[in-house]
Parts: structure tokens; C-alpha cells; sequence
């Protein structure tokens, strides 16, 4: 899946990619633009029963039901505080939409591929599985992550 | 999806329409109120479908249809009578020609053995003298020259050397169906050398011009070694759509010497291809707008017209209705929030709104609505199917053909449908001598009715046998354990026990009914729709299936209660009445289980909130309103909710395309205010399938009901 992904970014034609980044729990983590559909202010979710712990709940995007996924949960961090500012990123993974529930959005980062470095291994199954590569930037690095997998993860625990 | 693969599709899809009209047409030969239009129409029927057949080069369907359309043709020309033994062929017949179609469009071969047995039969009907043999399955095309009668068959080996002279003028109804002479035209070029004369006598003044009316007609001299009927094959779709006369002229015959037509006739000779094509195509054009004329429109008796819309973008319509619903309902709530005068500008706007919005969502709605028609149809042949082997006779009577269900409604009801029409012939009736002796119509009748009864479809089969066997039916409900041996139960709780997984009451395993897999089946796919089956049976009179449908499957009327803060919707279908328990009526077995006492009956109890497994706000007090609902499998079981808000009909969303299946909850909706509420499965709480998390891993659905059940 890892590879996979990495060869979709390596074959695109562009030599620049483009990514949003967002803060959560502190840590900087990006998203291949080409995922995100738009980004929306917090809207108070309905919570679904039995769901995984970053499974805030659903909620109404013009009439779709869509999963909320608090992504700190996801990586191990504390749960997102209750914050007007936050927001939800909305995504697509082929053809699940799903929001994203982080601090803030920062920016659109263009980098050339080169510049995309394969994760270390991390010891947290979790991260490993769902962070594809690293971007290094000005004051530290971002962290590229799998919607995929990270989605993948609710999957696994309510089936 | 290549062009060939949809025109095939677009094939299958006329078959079925023209199966319908074969139907409903032998229906009504076999109630005698048929007249020669109707004959007519069985034969077009069949006709077509051999026509399109051909195009497909499906022969096992062509050589099989031209024998059934070759007695039809009989028949309509009175040549042999449409008594009863008649018409029970021909219905067979087109039961066995549905089944070729099927086997067509799956690409399988599972009915073509028993064509020769169908073919037997039709032509015992011709009376002996059966067609020639060129009609024979191996030489499918030869067909062709039989359909039509004006033409002498006689040597055709003459015509090699040699051309036709085909005189071709058409009629309204030819452009009006879409067809093209230049492209007929055309098709002849490929045969061989052609000279094409277009004959413009009709053509009338310019003042006096009507382009509906065609006035063009076309005399064409081919020479071609080919047959006769390779001619007629190509207007074989045009037939009866045109004045049509193809004479064939000896090889040496001077061009000359062909006596014109008409003295009137001007001398325009063209040559093929090119000009007479665009010829055609300036006379055709017009007439083509002919069928938004109402005068000819009449020719062309078919139904209503409709139009195919692929299902996606009805549904994409339906969604933004349901949007627009929860859009207004928003709207009308802020401004009832503004307290205005109720004869304020914007009230009166917004309770327009609403009307409108209610319109455009019926309106929606009714086109996924199909009649129910064809699938009664399709139970007359299982009633006939079934009556043959048991032995018995049977009759459909159908009421209320016309009423309209969603489209997924009537597809997913074909198959409980057909168990329970088999179960009323093989069950339900009585054998002949039984209902002699009753004094009865020793043939018995099914009767199968819809009716749309408030906000719901109501379809009932009633068939006029011998009513349940209670007793029986205990007997063995007790032999297998399904109740206890010294139980009490009333008929109606009885009747009840037929719906029971596992309980077949046929003593023998017949190869219709009685498989075990009985009436819980049926109930099932019922309930996965929505609905509801219910029994009454009255002794020597017969039994009555009554199943409750809802009109669509995607708007729902629900409770919408609150359990743990959350805002819910039940299903009203599930829900038999709320009750405010008494102090006295609660009783606590163990530590935590609790039943409820309601009319000397107990009934378990279950917190809809713990079964979901969220946690009530800290201080907040017991609750105490109890849904009764009805259980798939654990009979009546009572729901603790905190608070029943009000009775509506609520949009369904899925939560599969975005998220997953979650444990009781089978869809979602959004409410007035935009929020999304839960649909809960008042089955899968009440089942107790609700688990913890690491135990739903691998619980499939019947391990988690048997675990319920232990």
C-alpha cells in the first residue's frame, strides 16, 4: 500500500507535488492535495456507537453522512480539545469521503519528489502504517500521511 | 460498453416489455374477452421478438419463436380455433419463449432441451399439417420468407442471373418508427447493382404540403443473384409500414422494357449511393415530426410512452429532493423562531415552499414507482406451473394491477411472492376430489391484490382451500420443539408458528414447497424490505397472506425518540405501541435482566443506551418510556428509550459508503436542524447482537442471533 502510494506521487508528470498541511496534537502532518476536497469550520458530530476512539462521529455534508476522524487519536496523541478554531478537512479516498478533525490548517506546500523522504522505521505500528513519507521543511518536517490507512484503521476494528 | 453489447441490452430490454404484452394478451385470449386485435397484438409480440432475436443470430430463440408466431398467424387468420387445449399451448408456449429469452440474455442454455417438446405441441395445434420443414432449428434465416404471405415462394433457383424489381413507397408509421429508406436503400446496394427511380406523382402542391404525410415513393432495380427472401429479410422490420412489391424480372429482360409505373412518373434516375441518400433524407426529415402529430400518433397503438432513465441519475435526483425536504423543513423552523404574524409575507412564502417541496419530492418519488403488473403476471405461470404438478387446477385472479411500489420493492418481492403462490396451490388448495366433496369449484382460485392502504402497500393472496390446519400445525410445531409441549396458543399465535424458521408443514417434500425453507424465508425478505407479513385463515374457507410494504425504500416513517442525549429514529414498522410502565410492572430477574408484565405476558427488557453502549449523562433519572417492538427472531421485546419526541417520515442515507456497517444502526438520517440522527435496528439491539467491540470480530450474523437465542 506504502509503495503504492509513493509510486503514485513518484509517477505523477510534475516534478513539484502539492500538499495541505494542518497541526494536530502539536505535530505537523500533510495530505496529498489531490485528496482534499475542501475544508470546513467543526460542526458538532452524532457519535456512533462502537466505533474506534477516533471515530468523533458523523456528520452532515450537504446531505452525505461522513465519518469524522480525529487524527491525534489516530496517532496516539490526545484527543483534539474542544476548539471553535478547529477544523475539519474534508478527503476522498477512492470513493469514501471521510473529514479529518485537526487544529489548524497551515499551508500549500509544493515540493519537488526529490525532496520527499521514505519514514524511518518508527516503532509505533500505527504511525508506521499510516505515515508514507517525510517532508523536511523550514523550522522541522511534516509528516505525509496515508488516508488510506488511516481510514483502513475503522475497518479493522468494527468488521 | 460497446454499441453492439447496448443495443443487445436495449433488445432484452424491449423482450421484456413485449413478454409483458404477450402476457397480458393470452391473458385476456384466456378470459374470452378477447377480439381480433388482441391476437393480433400476441402475434406482433412474438414477432418482434423473433425479429430482434434474429439480428443477435440467437437461433435456439428465433427457430423457436417462428414456429409459436407461425400458429399465432393461424390463429389470427381463424384458420384453427383458439379452443381451451389451444390456448394452454400457447401459454406454455410463451412461458417456455420467456425462458429462451432468459437463457439469451444470460448467455446460458438451461431451456432449449425441452424446444422440441414446445415444438410438438404447436404443431399438433396447426392440426397435423406442421410447417415445412426448412423451419427447422438448424436453418434458423430461412424463416424469413414464411412471415410474409404476399409473395410466391415458388423455385427459387431461378432467380440466380437474375434481378427483382422492388416498387417501395412508405407510410407514415415507417418514419414514425424510426426507420430510414435511404439506409433500407442502402443495404439493397450491398446486395448488388442497383438503379433507384424515386416516384414524386404524390408529391403534392406546395400550399396543399403536410410533412407528415410522406408522398415519396421509390421504384429500385436490383441485380443480384442473391434469393428473394435475402429482399424481404431486409424490409422485414418495415412490414406492414409500407406498400411493398418486389417482382423478380429475368436476367435479359431490357431495362427498358419494364413498363413504368405511373405515366406520371418523372424521369429522376440516380445513381447509388450518394444523391438518392440525401434525397431520402430531405423527404424523411419531416416526416418524421409526424408523430407529435395526434392524427397519426394513433397508429401506433403501443403503450404510453416512456422514457429509459439509467437509475443513477433518479437517484441522484431523489438525494437532492431529500436535501431540499431537510433544507425547507430548516428554513420553516428558523422562521417560526422570528414569531412573526402568521399573515406575514415570508410565512406565507415558506408555507408555499413547503407545498411545493412536498410536490416535487411526490412527484420524485413516483418515478421509481413501477406498477406491480408484471409481477402478477409472472405468478399466473407459477400458479399454472404449480397446479400442473400437484395435480390440481388452479386460476389466478389478479386485482389492482395498477398500483405503483418503488422499483427495488417489486424486484426483491418476485421471489417471496413466488414461495407464497406455490405455498397456496401446494398448501392451500385442496385436491380436486376434496373440494368436489366440499362442495366446491373443483378449480381452485388464488386471489393476488394490491392495494395502496395509508401511506403503505397492502398485497394479499387468498386462495379459496381448506384454511390451516391448527392443530396439525401445533402438533408439529411440538414435535420439533418450536414450543413447549404443554403450551397454550391461541389461533392466532398458532398461525404465527408457520413463519418460524425450519417449520414446513407438508408431510412430503414436494419439489415446489415444503424444503424446509419455509414461510420465515418469506417473512425475512418482507422485513428486509420494510414490511410486514400477516395470516388469517378461516376453516374450509382458506387462508389470507396479507404483507405490509412501504411505498419506498428511501424515505421511512420512524419514532424519533433520545436515548443518552442522542436524537434516534425507530422504525414505526417495528414498533407495536409505547407503554409507560406502572412501579408494579417491571421485575427484575438476576442482577441485571429486567422484564416487563404487560397483560400477564413478560417480555425482556432492553436499555437501547446500554445496548449501544453510551453512557447517560451523570444525575440524569431512569428512564421510563418502553417501545414494544416486534422481533425477527425473539418474539416481542421492550426497548427503554428516554424520551418519544414525535412520529415522522425521515430521508435514509446509508453509512456504508463513507464508513461501514455499524452494530445496531441500519442507516441514518438528517433532521430539521441538519444534524444527523441514527436509524436503529430494533432487531439487532433487541437480538442483543450488540457487542462489545472485540467480540462483533468475525460474529457473523447468525452466530450473534444464536447467541441471543441461547
Amino acid at each position: 500500500m506504502r509503495g503504492k502510494v509513493l509510486q503514485s506521487l513518484e509517477t505523477n508528470v510534475a516534478s513539484e507535488v502539492e500538499f495541505v498541511t494542518f497541526f494536530t496534537g502539536g505535530q505537523s502532518f500533510s495530505i496529498d492535495i489531490r485528496q482534499v476536497r475542501e475544508i470546513r469550520r467543526w460542526s458538532a458530530v452524532t457519535p456512533l456507537p462502537h466505533a474506534p476512539a477516533e471515530v468523533l462521529g458523523v456528520m452532515n455534508l450537504r446531505g452525505s453522512v461522513i465519518p469524522i476522524f480525529d487524527l491525534a487519536v489516530r496517532f496516539g496523541l490526545d484527543r483534539t480539545p474542544d476548539n471553535a478554531r478547529n477544523v475539519v478537512v474534508i478527503a476522498a479516498h477512492e470513493s469514501q469521503t471521510v473529514g479529518l478533525l485537526v487544529e489548524s490548517v497551515s499551508e500549500i506546500l509544493s515540493v519537488a519528489r526529490d525532496r520527499i523522504q521514505e519514514t524511518p522505521d518508527l516503532r509505533s505500528d500505527n504511525s508506521r502504517q499510516s505515515i508514507i513519507g517525510v517532508i523536511p521543511v523550514d523550522d522541522g518536517m511534516t509528516r505525509i500521511i496515508d488516508l488510506g490507512a488511516v481510514i483502513q484503521t475503522d475497518r479493522r476494528t468494527t468488521q | 460498453m460497446t454499441a453492439q453489447a447496448s443495443i443487445r441490452d436495449m433488445f432484452f430490454e424491449e423482450s421484456e416489455e413485449l413478454l409483458e404484452a404477450l402476457a397480458e394478451g393470452l391473458a385476456k385470449m384466456n378470459s374470452g374477452t378477447h377480439d381480433d386485435e388482441t391476437v393480433n397484438a400476441v402475434f406482433r409480440a412474438v414477432h418482434s421478438i423473433k425479429g430482434g432475436a434474429g439480428a443477435f443470430k440467437l437461433t435456439a430463440l428465433v427457430s423457436f419463436a417462428h414456429r409459436f408466431e407461425t400458429v399465432l398467424d393461424e390463429m389470427r387468420g381463424h384458420r384453427i380455433p383458439l379452443n381451451p387445449a389451444n390456448l394452454q399451448t400457447l401459454q406454455r408456449s410463451a412461458d417456455h419463449l420467456t425462458d429462451l429469452v432468459e437463457d439469451a440474455r444470460t448467455e446460458t442454455d438451461g431451456s432449449s432441451a425441452q424446444t422440441a417438446g414446445f415444438l410438438v405441441a404447436l404443431d399438433a395445434c396447426l392440426g397435423g399439417t406442421p410447417e415445412i420443414d426448412e423451419t427447422t432449428a438448424d436453418e434458423p434465416f430461412a424463416f424469413a420468407a414464411l412471415s410474409l404471405d404476399l409473395n410466391d415462394l415458388s423455385a427459387p433457383e431461378e432467380a440466380l442471373g437474375q434481378g427483382y424489381t422492388i416498387r417501395f413507397r412508405p407510410h407514415a408509421g415507417l418514419y414514425g418508427n424510426g426507420h430510414d429508406p435511404a439506409l433500407l436503400i442502402a443495404t439493397l446496394a450491398d446486395l448488388g447493382e442497383i438503379e433507384v427511380e424515386v416516384d414524386l406523382s404524390r408529391l403534392p402542391e406546395l400550399s396543399a404540403f403536410d410533412p407528415s404525410k410522406p408522398s415519396l415513393g421509390w421504384t429500385i432495380d436490383l441485380a443480384t443473384e442473391v434469393e428473394e427472401t435475402v429482399i424481404h429479410d431486409v424490409f422485414e422490420f418495415v412490414e406492414g409500414l409500407c406498400d411493398l412489391e418486389i417482382v423478380k424480372r429475368a436476367a435479359e429482360v431490357q431495362q427498358d422494357e419494364e413498363p413504368s409505373l405511373d405515366d406520371l412518373i418523372e424521369d429522376v434516375t440516380i445513381a447509388v449511393p450518394t444523391e438518392p441518400l440525401e434525397l431520402a433524407r430531405t423527404s424523411s426529415s419531416p416526416a418524421k415530426d409526424e408523430a407529435a402529430d395526434p392524427g397519426s400518433a394513433q397508429e401506433n397503438r403501443g403503450p404510453k410512452p416512456t422514457l429509459r432513465v439509467d437509475l443513477d441519475r433518479v437517484d441522484r435526483l431523489i438525494n437532492a429532493v431529500g436535501e431540499l425536504i431537510i433544507n425547507q423543513s430548516m428554513i420553516a423552523q428558523r422562521v417560526q423562531e422570528l414569531r412573526l404574524a402568521t399573515d406575514a409575507d415570508v410565512v406565507t412564502h415558506v408555507e408555499d415552499y413547503r407545498l411545493l417541496a412536498r410536490d416535487i419530492q411526490e412527484a420524485v418519488m413516483a418515478i421509481r414507482a413501477q406498477p406491480v403488473k408484471p409481477l402478477f403476471q409472472r405468478m399466473s405461470r407459477i400458479v399454472r406451473e404449480a397446479a400442473d404438478s400437484t395435480g390440481k387446477t388452479a386460476r389466478l385472479v389478479t386485482q389492482g394491477e395498477g398500483c405503483e411500489v418503488d422499483k427495488t420493492v417489486v424486484e426483491r418481492l418476485a421471489d417471496p411472492l413466488t414461495h407464497m403462490i406455490r405455498n397456496a396451490v401446494d398448501h392451500g388448495l385442496e385436491q380436486r376430489e376434496g373440494r368436489i366433496a366440499a362442495g366446491k369449484d373443483p378449480c381452485g382460485t388464488i386471489h393476488l391484490s394490491a392495494a395502496h392502504r395509508s401511506g403503505a402497500v397492502i398485497i394479499t393472496i387468498r386462495d379459496d382451500g381448506a384454511g390451516l390446519n391448527r392443530r396439525k400445525i401445533l402438533e408439529i410445531a411440538k414435535k420439533k420443539n418450536l414450543v413447549s409441549a404443554d403450551a397454550e396458543l391461541s389461533d392466532a399465535e398458532i398461525d404465527a408458528l408457520l413463519f418460524l424458521p425450519g417449520f414446513s408443514t407438508a408431510s412430503t417434500i414436494s419439489n415446489l414447497s415444503g424444503r424446509g425453507v419455509g414461510l420465515d424465508v418469506v417473512r425475512n425478505a418482507v422485513a428486509a424490505l420494510g414490511g410486514r407479513v400477516s395470516i388469517a385463515s378461516t376453516p374450509g374457507q382458506g387462508t389470507e397472506f396479507t404483507i405490509s410494504l412501504p411505498l419506498t425504500l428511501a424515505v421511512l416513517d420512524g419514532m424519533v425518540v433520545s436515548v443518552a442525549g442522542q436524537v434516534m429514529v425507530i422504525p414505526i414498522t417495528a414498533i407495536l405501541e409505547t407503554i409507560r410502565p406502572g412501579p408494579n410492572d417491571l421485575h427484575i430477574v438476576g442482577t441485571n435482566d429486567r422484564l416487563l408484565c404487560i397483560r400477564g405476558k413478560f417480555i425482556p427488557v432492553v436499555d437501547v443506551a446500554q445496548g449501544l453502549g453510551f453512557v447517560r449523562p451523570a444525575g440524569s433519572s431512569e428512564p421510563r418510556t418502553l417501545l414494544l417492538v416486534e422481533t425477527e427472531n425473539q418474539g416481542q421485546c421492550a426497548l427503554i428509550v428516554d424520551r418519544v419526541f414525535d412520529q415522522r417520515q425521515v430521508v435514509i442515507k446509508g453509512l456504508d459508503t463513507n464508513y461501514g456497517a455499524v452494530p445496531g444502526v441500519s442507516a441514518a438520517t438528517v433532521l430539521g436542524d441538519g444534524q444527523i440522527a441514527l436509524i436503529l435496528d430494533p432487531d439487532a439491539i433487541a437480538n442483543n447482537r450488540v457487542l462489545p467491540i472485540a467480540d462483533m470480530r468475525g460474529a457473523a450474523k447468525h452466530e450473534g442471533k444464536s447467541l441471543a437465542v441461547a
